[in-house]
């Protein structure tokens, strides 16, 4: 089980739990995480799943995936903390996790 | 008046089920036109995952989206349907007790004793970057398509994106623009690699600039866009003197019209039974992702079994008080002679 916490836009926390081997979006759209859209349903195809990884956490989730890494030419303000949470795979290492969701998958 | 197509049933949405439908349609003569917003069929499994595989399509173990479209496209060949391509349907309405006009943004108007609405999530529409103020430049000097070239000669163009269309664009209104800018985020595109051959050498000729960076703001007055505020890839802010940018940041699905037609909706889909799968409207049915009803799963197949229940009913409507002879392609050979075969 990893804890993962969702940040809203206006500041509004969500911890919810993660089951390894599901992604950070399933885990966020299971739970029903407002502002994970994910049209696709994960086949890393759409880009509305886009979320930002806290600074510290950055190195435990890892480098994007060059399939990922062209589809976030599709998202909006992307930064360097940038990655599509469909790609990002719940494990234990993960239990504290925080990430921001954009204000808007557009 | 436009040309008006008159025919039996009109499909919305060419993804798989919209596919499908023409062939259980077919089996029971019925003729089909088929209407989709984007330029080829295949709805979801073309735009969203053409190259991503389907493992579960009964009978075959796995498929990729783009095949899965193919292998419909050739099973419906005998049925002759006519596809409209890049067309949206805007307008749906009832015309007397037994036929329903259809209209779509390309001005076609087509009457139909049935509507089957086959729209999966709604339609394709490009993606619209919620950049503050956006809002007030659209059609003016923000365009997210280009209907008429002519409409951009001498002037100073943004093309913001890395994908083909941003690049296809670049290359193809470099020649009448006034002024050219690329602008992407990296200095990698997901894109054709001649189209960005091409693109470069452009930049090398000095007919365009390309820029790194994305954009944060527009300036301009009354509708009129002067020049878009770009954070680099340094993190420092410049402006791009424009007056005509076109984001291109793919396509994203929008319920679109369809909640305009008068059907009752549930969280933006169309409930229907489960035994004809009918919308609240008689005559309108709904298979696929766009229907819902208790149970429903959003799958391939749900939608394949929906539309063969869907198409006994468009028999009746048809053919009123005629009785349905339930026939096998396997030892049916009139339904061999529909499909070319016997």
């Amino acid at each position: 089980m990893a804890r993962i916490t969702f940040i809203q836009h206006n500041g509004k926390e969500q911890t919810v739990d993660g089951l390894p081997g599901m992604s950070v979006m399933e885990t966020a759209v299971k739970a029903m995480v407002p502002g994970i859209d994910a049209d696709c349903g994960g086949a890393c195809a759409c880009a509305t799943c886009h979320v930002y990884v806290d600074p510290a956490w950055l190195e435990k989730t890892g480098a994007r995936n060059p399939m990922e890494e062209d589809m976030l030419d599709f998202a909006f303000d992307v930064r360097d903390t940038s990655r599509l949470s469909c790609q990002i795979k719940v494990s234990d290492a993960l239990d504290g996790l925080r990430v921001s969701v954009p204000e808007k998958q557009f | 008046m436009s040309d008006v197509i008159t025919t039996d049933a009109v499909i919305i949405g060419a993804g798989p089920c919209g596919l499908f439908a023409v062939f259980e349609l077919g089996l029971l003569d019925i003729k089909c036109q088929v209407i989709d917003i984007l330029d080829r069929p295949g709805g979801q499994c073309a735009e969203l995952y053409p190259e991503k595989p389907i493992y579960d399509i009964p009978a075959i173990p796995i498929v990729t989206g783009a095949e899965l479209t193919h292998r419909l496209m050739e099973q419906i060949k005998p049925f002759k349907a006519e596809f409209h391509f890049n067309h949206m349907v805007t307008g749906l309405k009832k015309l007397g007790d037994s036929e329903f006009e259809v209209e779509t943004d390309g001005g076609t108007v087509f009457r139909s004793k049935v509507v089957v609405i086959a729209a999966g999530g709604g339609s394709f529409q490009p993606k619209k970057p919620p950049i503050p103020g956006i809002d007030g430049y659209e059609g003016t000097s923000v365009f997210y398509s280009v209907k008429k070239m002519e409409v951009l000669r001498d002037k100073d163009i943004l093309i913001v994106g890395g994908g083909d269309s941003a690049l296809d664009w670049t290359i193809n209104l470099q020649p009448l623009a006034k002024s050219l800018t690329l602008l992407h985020r990296r200095d990698d595109f997901r894109a054709a690699p001649d189209s960005v051959k091409k693109m470069r050498e452009l930049v090398a000729e000095g007919k365009m600039q390309f820029k790194l960076g994305q954009v944060t703001g527009l300036k301009g007055e009354d509708g009129v866009l002067s020049a878009a505020t770009v954070k680099g890839a340094d993190g420092a802010s410049f402006d791009v003197a424009t007056n005509a940018m076109l984001p291109f940041f793919g396509l994203t699905m929008k319920l679109g019209p369809v909640a305009e037609w008068g059907l009752n909706l549930h969280e933006n889909l169309v409930p229907v039974d489960t035994e004809k799968f009918e919308s609240s409207v008689p005559g309108i049915f709904a298979i696929g992702d766009i229907n819902t009803y208790p149970g429903k799963l959003k799958l391939i197949l749900s939608g394949f079994h929906e539309a063969a229940l869907m198409a006994q009913k468009v028999f009746k409507y048809k053919n009123p008080g005629e009785r349905l002879l339930f026939q096998y392609t396997t030892s049916s050979s009139s339904l061999q002679k529909k499909l070319g075969v016997a």
